[in-house]
């Protein structure tokens, strides 16, 4: 039998893991200015992204797969941002978080990046000054359509083409 | 609008003890204000915080204007404000360093311990070299950073990376650059 795209046995596998995957992102929050307000409110109780299977931040990149990027990021932090992105295993995704994080929002100065897309691809983006956790739920639930669509193998994944910068997942 | 000659015993001290570097007074309700010649900043600093008249006890903020498009001679001026909790009472010290490619003041680090941090802050941000400050590098900025940014000749919409940025269009589309 040949067969061009994946077969029955490794598509329902496929479709499961990325069940699993969608329903239990661990965040990264690189939390570094007043969005984080914003995240904790999300976070907590009230909208509780628990719902989502995305409420225990991890703490260290290496066991996070989402990297919630939360607040403005200086020209100073970008490398940091890039050694956090870079140390976090396969799958990962990023979510921009906050208008200052998709463009450098207001602060187009000397001292801020302009949108974290210039530093590592981003999955998703999140407008707003800040967002209304609202938008952050709908962003997290377009980023887990994403993981479903994506192709998830025993020996690894096939991802998506990163959508270029400045496009919505 | 300001009183050019407030009568103030703070000022009336200054005066006598440094004379013509007392370039200029000025009060706007109450608030005073004192520009002294750079040559003598530390001693006018050091007389502010030792007599027990004025016994400016706290140091507040250092900064500096540039004053490069207000077409004002010398160009930068450092900006302390000083307050006294014993007496309930403020005061603006100014002062215009002389040379404007290499503008310098003496550090009051050994006067006011809590001038560290804002003087590397006005190094940082202005260039203004504090002489006798027991470390003066750039506070906020990282060290590659070359020039001042809050300098008025700073270029408005120059970057300095730190790592290489991904190639992305200025023109994105559905995208707002004002």
């Amino acid at each position: 039998m040949t067969n061009d795209g994946p077969g029955f046995f490794t598509s329902r596998l496929s479709d499961g893991i990325a069940w699993a995957r969608k329903w239990s992102l661990f965040p990264y929050p690189f939390v570094t200015a007043c969005c984080g307000m914003e995240y904790m409110s999300v976070a907590s109780a009230h909208y509780d992204l628990d719902r989502f299977g995305a409420a225990w931040p991890r703490f260290s990149p290496r066991q996070a797969d989402m990297l919630l990027v939360v607040g403005t990021i200086s020209q100073k932090m970008a490398p940091i941002l890039r050694r956090v992105y870079d140390q976090m295993c396969e799958p990962k995704w990023v979510v921009a978080f906050g208008v200052c994080t998709c463009t450098g929002g207001f602060y187009d100065n000397y001292a801020t990046v302009q949108g974290i897309d210039r530093v590592i691809p981003v999955h998703c983006y999140i407008p707003g000054c800040p967002p209304r956790p609202e938008t952050v739920l709908d962003a997290l639930m377009k980023l887990q359509a994403r993981i479903q669509k994506e192709h998830h193998g025993l020996r690894g994944m096939v991802g998506l083409p990163i959508p270029p910068p400045g496009e919505a997942t | 609008m300001g009183n050019p000659m407030p009568e103030n015993p703070v000022l009336n001290r200054l005066r006598a003890q440094l004379g013509e570097a007392v370039v200029e007074t000025h009060a706007h309700r109450g608030d005073v204000t004192v520009v002294v010649h750079p040559d003598r900043y530390h001693e006018a600093m050091r007389l502010l915080h030792d007599d027990p008249e004025s016994d400016y006890d706290f140091m507040t903020d250092i900064t500096c204007v540039d004053r490069l498009k207000l077409k004002l001679q010398p160009r930068f001026e450092v900006v302390v404000h000083l307050y006294s909790s014993r007496h309930n009472a403020r005061i603006r010290v100014k002062t215009r360093p002389l040379s404007d490619t290499d503008p310098r003041v003496d550090s009051i680090v050994d006067i006011y311990p809590g001038a560290n941090w804002p003087e590397r802050e006005a190094y940082d941000m202005f260039g203004i070299r504090f002489n006798g400050h027991p470390d003066l590098r750039r506070i906020l900025m990282y060290e590659e950073f070359v020039g001042h940014p809050l300098r008025k000749d700073y270029p408005v919409n120059k970057r300095q990376p730190r790592i290489p940025m991904r190639d992305i269009p200025d023109d994105r589309p559905g995208m707002m650059f004002v």
